[in-house]
Parts: C-alpha cells; structure tokens; sequence
C-alpha cells in the first residue's frame, strides 16, 4: 500500500461496505453519537481518563507473552500470545466498553443497553454500568442463556436485567434486532453500547477505535521484545472486534501478515458455521453492508459454531473489505479443530483460552510449522476459558 | 402521473383522507394475502401496504415480526411477493400498491433486476424501512427511471432538512411515523403529531400518511384529520394471529374494523 489507509470515509464507509443502514427513527441519535464521538476523539480530557481507565481498571497494558514451550513442540514460528484474557471480566470486550461508558457519561445519557452472546460483552457492559450506576439492560439469545448461564448470572450479580430474546433463532442477531428495537423506542435516555465492529457508523470504527489498544501494545511490545515487527497476526472472528483491533495498527506495515479466523461449525461444506467472509456474500444487516450469511432470496441463515461468541451471521464491514483488498487473509476452523486449539495451549501453556480465541490457537497449530523458527506469529488471546467449562464438560461428557 | 399521486389528488379534491392497510404477504400462508387485498379493497382501503417478510425485521414490534416468521415458514420470499402483487393487478387497476419491507431482500435479487421486476409486476411505490436517504442514491434513480415512487419514513425527530431531502427524493407521499418505537407499540400522542405535522407541511408539499399506534376507528378518525391518509397494520395483523384456526373469521373481522374506520374517516 501506498497510501496511507484512512477509512471508513465520513459516512461510514469502507469501499462498498459499512454504511448506515437504520431507520429513520435512528438516524438523529446515530449522528449524535457520531459528533459525540467526533469531539471526544481528540479531546485531551477524555483521552487521559479512558487511559487512566485502562490501566487502573482494566489492567492493561495486558503482557505479550512468547509461548517457548508450544512453538518449540509445533517447530516452526515463534508464537507470542496478547494476552487479552488477562484483562478484568476477563476477555478484550472491557477495552470497547470502557471507552463507550465514558462517552455515555459526557453525553449525558442514564441508561445502557446492549446485546451479547457468549455474555462476555454483556458482562463487560455490565461491569462498567454498575461502576458508573447506570441503569443496563442486556439482550441475549435465549438459546445464549442457557448455554452461558454462568454469564447470566455474573450480568445479574452485577446489576444488570437481562432478558431472554425469544424471536427469530434465539441467538446473537436477535438479540442485537431486540436491542435496535429498544434503542428506537427509548433513545433520548439511552446509550447503545455494541459490542463489536458491526452496527451502523460510527460504531464499526468506533468500536475499532476503542480496540486498536490491542495492536497498539502488541506492536510496542513485539518491537521492545522481539526487535522488529511481527510476521503473521492471528485472531478469530465473529463480528471481528479484537481481530481488528489487533490488525488496525498494522494495516500499513505491508510485511506483516493479516490472518482472521472464521467458526467453520461442523465444517463449512455442511453449510452448519458462522464463516460468512469464507462463504457468505455481501448484504445488509444491522446497520451496514457486509458479508452476510443468507439464502438467495436474501433472509438471514442461523449458524453454527461450539463458541456462542462466533455465532453471527455476519462480520465487521472493514472485514470485508480487508478481505476483497487481499490486505488480509481469512480461514476457518472447525469444532473438532478449535477444541484442540483448547486443549493444546492448556497444556503446553498452563492457559485455558476461551472457545473463541481457541479458533485462532487451533489456526495458529497449522500455520506456525510451516514457517520458519526465526519468525514470529502474533495471536490474539482473546478471552478466557472459565465461562466455557459447562461447554467443555457436556462436550466431553463430564458432569460437574 | 403515477397512480399514488393520482389516487392522494382524487381523495384531495373529495375531501376525503386515504386508509392504507398493511398486511404482510403470506402470513399466515401464501393463499390468505390475494383474496385479502380484494376484500380490504372493498372494505374501503385506498392503497395497499404489503409487506415484504424478513428474518431480521429490527423495526418492527412482536405482532409483524411474528407475522414474518409465519410468512418464512411457507417460504415467502421478495419473488413470490411480487408474483402475488401481479395477480392482483389482473383484476385490480385502480389500487396503488405500496411494498415495505427491509433492504436486504433487495440486495440479493440486486437493485436493478428488482426495479425490473417491481414494474413489470406494476408495483406503485416501495418503502425500504432500513433504507435512509444518505444510502438510497442509486434505488431511488432506478424506481423513479421505471416510474415506481420511492416512499421515505419521516419520524418524530426528523429534522427539517431531513424532511426536505425526502420531500425532495421521495414521491407519491411520505410515511410519518408517529411513535418513537417500533410497530404495534403504545399509543400516540394527537397533540405531538399534529405539531409535528405541520413541521412537515412547512417543509414539503407531498401527501403525508400517519401510521404506528392506530389501532381503532376513533384513532383512524382523529389522525386522519391530521394528515392525508393514516396506515393501519399491528391492528390488522392482531386479527389474523387471533384467528389461525379461522382465517374466514379472521378475514371478516380485518373487513370490520376496516369498514369501521372508513366510515369514522368519512362521517
């Protein structure tokens, strides 16, 4: 690339993707929170409380650690974990929280909501509602509440009312259709926290903004550690928010190769996954164009993946077009394969990953043997495992 | 002229406010929506509302969303609305029909081929809920090119300038949403959309239907007056959900409350 990337453009968009796509009803607080976030940007004051924020409360910078012991038994790359698990609550979605709350708060706005399907990001939301005493209200699939009731009851512990999405596939999507709807009908009080790059804009960029933290750091730290920037970046994708957080910053170093790692389900020839960049095709939902997994009369498919935080018909629109530039790569991984991306880094490693962020070890087993030792591999670990080990257990057969 | 400008002018020159029915296609199965438009007709309906099913519709409130999954379930489709729209036709020349639904639908049959097929069918007008003007461009050139009337949503936080750009792109009328929400939800506030309304008069000169929260004649009556036509849809939909195990009863009973509110609207 030559030119320096600098998008989306002021509406939104990146190439033909991305956009606003609401309806009328959302149009005025969507540009409210665009100038919002506009203003605040740059503004000094809130740049220096979001990063005190960050570091007293989240806990950053999170480590870059260099996983010795698995990628002398994998033989080829070096593999260097960002360790987003470490972060409070838990996974990366606090950094995007953090940064939304804060904006709620200078907006003047008493009332959060926000969907969730693996129930990190509603804990996340939760988390930072009741540390600045909002009133919050979570949308989760109810096929999402059963199988993360550890997480339902940690957003409950926490303050939050969380209500079980009944329409549609009971997942992730309709969970953000509840939210849209709850959004329009009470707008004037209230903050829609989304917790990944999807939605109308700003919030694909916003979202991203608040994340790029991620390979902020990673880029410091690979440089500081290693001597030089990294050769491959590896991180899962659902809607892609630690993903692009991790690759945002690296964008423009043409030598450093972005890799995102789609949910194949059962396998993407079963047609049961969540890969839509691998075998979706672009469309309209939730606020932008993007990638879409549908039919062809255009009606939105459930999908399938063992990680309810993978499962989402759709993906971050700068995905898709990071994926039509070739800027970066996207694979995908089955169950079976995530599941021994799981038990390989717990135990070469001593770290339970979450069953999202196993997708991106499971890629990362194939990919580092192929290269050479003297190269690095820089994977995103996303989330940890504690609120999948219900999952695990059913999965093999263990009753806790 | 396109036959919504000509049918609001008519009602306009008689005194008389349009009743705009919304039901969605195929609920609660393909054969129910063709002899419903015809009876709605009858019943007083000025011009047809039809929806389109989505698996998404993050606009709307339980009942419509609830009428889409049972619309799916028969496998309803953009295609096969369309096909129930040109059968219409056949019999009926004179009722504008109106398609509402959302956009993604249109992005897979592709803007071009779906203008194509909204005119062959003699579509008059079709409303893309998630659609909004900055993102409209290039579907309001094709539908005006094929002379079908790109219908705008104007809500109650619509700026001026906003109601003036869709005043601009939109033809046949605008749709005004009276509730902050989504379909089916609460009740209006008649004082709000009466001032409202006349925000939107000072800003455009297109015939203006009220929708969201009608949901008797008494309503139908008293938001008529406000502006020149009023869309019913939660209401009618509650009819057919009520009645599953007898779509005649639930037929009549869409044409009661229908003739009701004409006779409310014109009394």
């Amino acid at each position: 690339m030559t030119e320096k990337y600098n998008l989306p453009d002021e509406r939104g968009h990146f190439g033909p993707y991305g956009g606003m796509f609401v309806a009328e009803t959302l149009i005025p607080p969507i540009q409210e929170l665009n100038a919002a976030y506009q203003q605040y940007l740059n503004d000094p004051e809130f740049i220096a409380e979001l990063d005190a924020d960050l570091k007293y409360y989240v806990g950053r910078p999170s480590p870059l650690y260099h996983a010795e012991r698995w990628s002398r038994e994998l033989g080829g790359a070096q593999i260097y974990l960002k360790r987003e698990d470490l972060n409070h609550t838990g996974a990366h979605k606090i950094n995007n929280t953090v940064g939304q709350a804060l904006l709620a708060k200078r907006m003047g706005k008493t009332r959060i909501i926000a969907e969730t399907g693996a129930g990190q990001h509603g804990v996340a939301t939760a988390t930072v509602a009741a540390r600045l005493g909002l009133e919050c209200v979570i949308y989760m699939g109810a096929v999402d509440v059963v199988r993360q009731s550890l997480n339902v009851y940690r957003m409950k512990l926490l303050g939050a009312k969380v209500v079980a999405v009944e329409s549609g596939s009971k997942t992730l999507k309709d969970a953000l259709n509840e939210a849209l709807r709850d959004w329009v009908t009470n707008v004037d009080n209230t903050f829609y926290i989304i917790g990944t790059v999807a939605g109308p804009h700003p919030y694909p960029a916003m979202v991203r903004d608040f994340q790029a933290i991620i390979g902020r750091e990673a880029k410091q730290q690979c440089l500081e550690q290693v001597g030089r920037l990294p050769d491959a970046l590896v991180a899962c994708v659902g809607g892609g928010s630690n993903a692009i957080g991790l690759f945002y910053p690296f964008i423009d170093d043409a030598s450093v190769k972005l890799i995102g790692v789609e949910a194949a389900g059962d396998g993407v020839e079963t047609g049961r996954h969540s890969a839509p960049l691998c075998a979706g095709r672009p469309g309209v939902l939730h606020g932008n164009r993007t990638y879409l997994m549908e039919d062809d009369d255009g009606e939105i498919i459930e999908t399938h993946s063992i990680s309810a935080g993978l499962d989402y018909p759709g993906v971050g629109p700068e995905h898709a077009w990071l994926k039509d530039t070739g800027r970066a790569e996207y694979v995908n991984i089955t169950d079976t394969e995530a599941l021994e991306g799981f038990h390989a880094l717990t135990r070469m490693e001593g770290i339970i990953p979450a069953l999202e962020s196993s997708h991106a070890m499971a890629y990362t087993m194939k990919l580092a043997p192929i290269m050479n030792k003297d190269e690095v591999i820089i994977v995103s670990l996303s989330g940890r495992g504690d609120k999948d080990m219900q999952t695990m257990a059913q999965r093999e057969g263990i009753e806790l | 002229m396109s036959r919504l400008t000509a049918t609001f002018e008519a009602l306009a020159q008689s005194g008389r406010k349009a009743l705009i029915p919304f039901i969605t296609a195929g609920d609660p199965n393909p054969d129910f929506t063709l002899p419903m438009m015809h009876a709605m007709v009858e019943a007083g309906a000025d011009v047809i509302e039809l929806g389109v099913p989505f698996s998404d519709p993050m606009a709307d409130g339980p009942v419509i969303q609830r009428a889409s999954e049972r619309a799916l379930a028969h496998k309803m489709s953009l295609r096969r609305v369309l096909a129930i729209a040109t059968e219409f036709r056949k019999s009926n020349q004179h009722t504008p029909v109106v398609l509402m639904g959302y956009v993604n639908p249109i992005e897979a049959m592709g803007y071009e081929d779906f203008s194509n097929a909204a005119q062959r069918a003699e579509i008059d007008g079709v409303l893309t809920v998630d659609l909004p003007i900055e993102e409209a461009a290039q579907n309001i050139a094709l539908l005006k090119a094929r002379a079908v009337d790109p219908i705008f949503l104007l809500a109650p936080n619509s700026t001026d300038e906003r109601i003036k750009m869709m005043g601009t792109a939109g033809s046949g009328y605008l749709y005004y949403v009276s509730l902050k929400g989504v379909t089916g939800a609460g009740h209006l506030d008649v004082d709000d959309v009466e001032a409202k309304l006349s925000q939107i008069r000072a800003n455009t000169s297109l015939p203006v239907a009220i929708g969201f929260g009608v949901k008797d004649a008494q309503t139908a009556k008293t938001v008529s007056g406000l502006g020149d036509g009023v869309v019913v849809g939660s209401a009618l939909i509650s009819k057919i959900e009520a009645n599953l195990d007898d779509l005649e009863r639930a037929k009549s009973e869409i044409v009661e409350l229908l003739t009701s509110m004409r006779q409310a609207m014109d009394s």
